[in-house]
């Protein structure tokens, strides 16, 4: 393969221009801005520009910086595991279960652990859906239910058992320390634990996850900001199908 | 203040509708009481602390009463016939209690006229009242030390689950020009049925509301109201299984704003709705004493349905939950009622119908401190176009003269705050409050125009669920999925073994004694 060198863009090609914003838990003052500097020289910056420097509390200072990035990267050798499904719209996906799979497929989603927080996995699952693409309660042959939030592993894999899910949906959207790594460890363990694991899609949902994640904790699929209802429904048929051999 | 053309007697109405609603539920709360409101009891005479196996006492002489099966007189007057019985102090007596060397729960011994039994009932619930009326003061006296600044009011959370951290980005976060620190609470806090004890230093995506963390931070904030010259309001949550026994620790603790709502608790996290409205009315009857303004959750709507769709439910809830806190004792100036800033940004004119919301709850309530929620639902993680977001909904609420301003943070969907994201969501509000100050007395809305319109319609929605809603009843409009579509029975939920109805000797001279003397002016 050759060798594909690419770095940030400024305004122009190789630049290397990158904005950043941090703080420093020092009084703002010129030896401040002085140790903004050459701290970002150590993270092999050149020509660094401290655009602003505020102080936001009692010993505390911003720093907005211009800097020019040394490395370089080779983009040809960059691999990433992208979600693989051909994205389709709400009447393409009923048609296809009903034309392909026979049945309708059953969902389970919920927010597991102690995150209380319903908004990733409602904006997927509710009957409105999220801008402006319907939720799958909305979807006549998905068969949706939203078990909302503090669901316990256990009860998350009973109900999937009892409704013999197709799918599952783990969210997790407050994460303090890592809280949502452990809780998806948790749930997979325990579908592997029970042997069960083949039986469902399990899918991974969330602010701070991305496929790669996702699939590095054994999960078929993960979708993080922006997903839309849609997409997520659009990999659950095709992925049925696929299992099913149609 | 610009004016939506609205009619008086439509506006008369729609509290007469909510009006009519509360009344209803008001039955079932004068025939029952809880656990929550008998541990409240108890914290307010005096018992804290927890037992060798960690349990508040509290919670451990309401069991002894559940186990005896006396629970349905109260705790009151047990606990006045223990009080006799050891002479000693209130916490003393807690003790001997939990330790068995006091039979509890045995009135009618003979050892103690019912006469002296009631006596010692009123002075311990004097006390009780004493200590609220020691919170209202306290509170009036730092407001006028420090000066209240003027709303909208500028609300930050922190949220690092260690109670002394939280300190510090407190401090940062009034420095910045905060003038309302909201503790934010471990996220499993509001199914637990019972108040964790002393400072904490874990937490789920929060810190565990205790009344010793109440205590650290009230102090912190002292400290920061006396070096930025300004009054700086303490916020912790109460809506949950414990709504009456927070209040009575907020109040001890001297905090100025609670979020407590029953609707809350039962739409969103599943609680029975005869406990959460019983332990709500307690709840709020201490706020009313100790004046703390209490935060509503409609706001909850909006993020889990369409902000336009589901309009006309924020406006119906706030109704009723004003109505609720009027019969409460609440006054005016402690509705903070919730609404948000939540409409789908890719929807033309979305600014304009979010002003027609702010602006209608604002002819509503014109003398309460509405509480605004920034955008959430449709926050990006390219924070740049989220603080884009944050200074439209600044100038909303600058421009209705919203009362508590939730401060909307560029960050909101990635991680909870980082220091520079409060101080960048701070200057952004300072910004617009400053550039803006009178714009919302310097125009008019255009009759029948956009905004005042979509106001009309909104008011009008609401008055038909409400007229729709006081024929069954709330409690069998929320079993039908009135609000929000979401489904809650009567019997379902947790937290409703918790409820017991009172026997004819029950007792609650608190609850007597704050409705008997009604709201307090001072």
């Amino acid at each position: 393969m050759t060798e594909e060198l690419i770095k940030p863009y400024g305004d122009t090609l190789n630049d290397g221009i990158v904005q950043l914003t941090f703080t420093l838990p020092v009084e703002n003052s010129p030896r401040a801005k002085k140790a903004a500097e050459a701290y970002v020289a150590q993270l092999n910056f050149e020509n660094i520009s401290v655009a602003s420097a505020e102080k936001i509390a009692e010993n505390f200072t911003m720093f907005v910086v211009y800097a020019r990035a040394i490395p370089a990267i080779d983009y040809s050798e960059i691999e990433a595991v992208e979600v693989k499904t051909e994205f389709m719209d709400f009447y393409t996906i009923n048609d296809l279960i009903k034309d392909k799979a026979n049945r309708k497929l059953n969902v389970v989603g919920a927010t597991i652990g102690t995150d209380a927080h319903t908004v990733g996995i409602d904006a997927i699952m509710n009957m409105k859906g999220y801008n402006m693409d319907y939720g799958l309660e909305r979807y006549p042959e998905i068969n949706a239910l939203n078990m909302g939030a503090q669901v316990t592993s256990e009860d998350m894999m009973e109900k999937a058992l009892e409704m013999e899910a197709d799918a599952i949906l783990v969210s997790q959207t407050v994460t303090q320390k890592d809280a949502h790594i452990r809780n998806f460890t948790e749930f997979m363990e325990l579908l592997e634990a029970e042997n069960i694991r083949h039986r469902f899609i399990v899918i991974a949902g969330g602010p701070r996850i991305t496929n790669e994640l996702a699939v590095e904790l054994g999960y078929d699929a993960g979708f993080g900001p922006g997903t839309l209802p849609s997409h997520v429904a659009s990999y659950i048929v095709n992925t049925h199908l696929k299992r099913k051999g149609k | 203040m610009a004016n939506i053309p609205l009619d008086m007697e439509q506006i008369a109405r729609v509290k007469q509708y909510a009006g009519e609603i509360a009344d209803q539920v008001q039955n079932l709360i004068q025939q029952n009481s809880s656990v929550c409101v008998e541990r409240a009891i108890l914290r307010l005479y005096g018992v804290d602390g927890v037992n060798e196996s960690k349990t508040p006492l509290p919670n451990r002489l309401v069991e002894i009463l559940q186990e005896n099966g006396s629970l349905p007189s109260g705790v009151s007057r047990a606990f006045a016939a223990a009080m006799l019985e050891s002479g000693r102090d209130p916490q003393t007596t807690a003790e001997l209690i939990e330790q068995g060397k006091i039979d509890f729960g045995k009135t009618d011994t003979g050892k103690f006229s019912p006469g002296a039994i009631r006596e010692k009932e009123s002075e311990l619930a004097k006390n009780a009242v004493d200590t609220l009326d020691k919170s209202r003061k306290n509170k009036k006296e730092k407001q006028e030390q420090f000066s209240v600044p003027p709303q909208p009011w500028r609300y930050m959370i922190v949220a690092t689950g260690n109670i002394y951290e939280d300190r510090t980005q407190a401090a940062a976060a009034a420095m910045a020009g905060s003038d309302i620190i909201a503790v934010i609470r471990s996220t499993a806090q509001s199914l637990l049925d019972y108040v964790p004890y002393g400072a904490t230093t874990e937490g789920f995506g929060g810190t565990f509301a205790t009344q010793e963390n109440f205590a650290i931070m009230r102090k912190a904030l002292d400290k920061a109201s006396e070096e930025n010259k300004r009054y700086i309001r303490l916020v912790n949550y109460a809506s949950g299984l414990c709504m009456a026994e927070i209040a009575a620790c907020a109040a001890i603790e001297d905090l100025d704003m609670l979020l407590n709502d029953s609707m809350y608790g039962i739409l969103f996290r599943d609680i029975n709705m005869k406990r959460t409205f019983i332990d709500q009315y307690f709840s709020r009857l201490i706020c009313s004493r100790a004046k703390i303004i209490i935060n509503t959750g409609e706001d909850n709507y909006l993020t889990t349905f369409d902000a336009v769709e589901s309009a006309y439910t924020v406006t119906a809830s706030q109704l009723i939950n004003e109505a609720m806190g009027k019969n409460a004792l609440l006054t005016d100036d402690l509705l903070g009622l919730g609404h948000a800033f939540e409409i789908n940004p890719k929807k033309e004119n979305a600014f304009l119908m979010e002003l027609a919301h702010a602006q209608l709850a604002r002819q509503l309530f014109p003398d309460a401190p509405l509480k605004y929620m920034p955008p959430t639902k449709y926050k990006k993680t390219d924070i740049f176009y989220s603080h884009c977001m944050d200074t439209m909904f600044n100038l909303a609420s600058v421009t209705t003269g919203q009362g508590i301003h939730l401060a909307g943070i560029l960050t909101e969907a990635i991680h909870t705050p980082l220091m520079q994201d409060r101080f960048q969501a701070l200057s952004g509000i300072d910004y617009v409050f400053n550039i803006a100050k009178d714009l919302g007395s310097e125009i008019e809305f255009k009759k029948e125009g956009v905004i005042a319109k979509r106001a009309q319609q909104v008011l009008n929605e609401a008055e038909a669920f409400l007229a729709d809603l006081k024929e069954g009843g709330l409690m069998s409009g929320i079993s039908a999925g009135k609000f929000a579509d979401i489904k809650r029975t009567e019997e379902g939920g947790k937290g409703l073994t918790g409820v017991f109805e009172k026997d004819p000797a029950y007792s609650n001279p608190i609850m007597a004694l704050l409705e008997e003397e009604g709201v307090i002016h001072d």
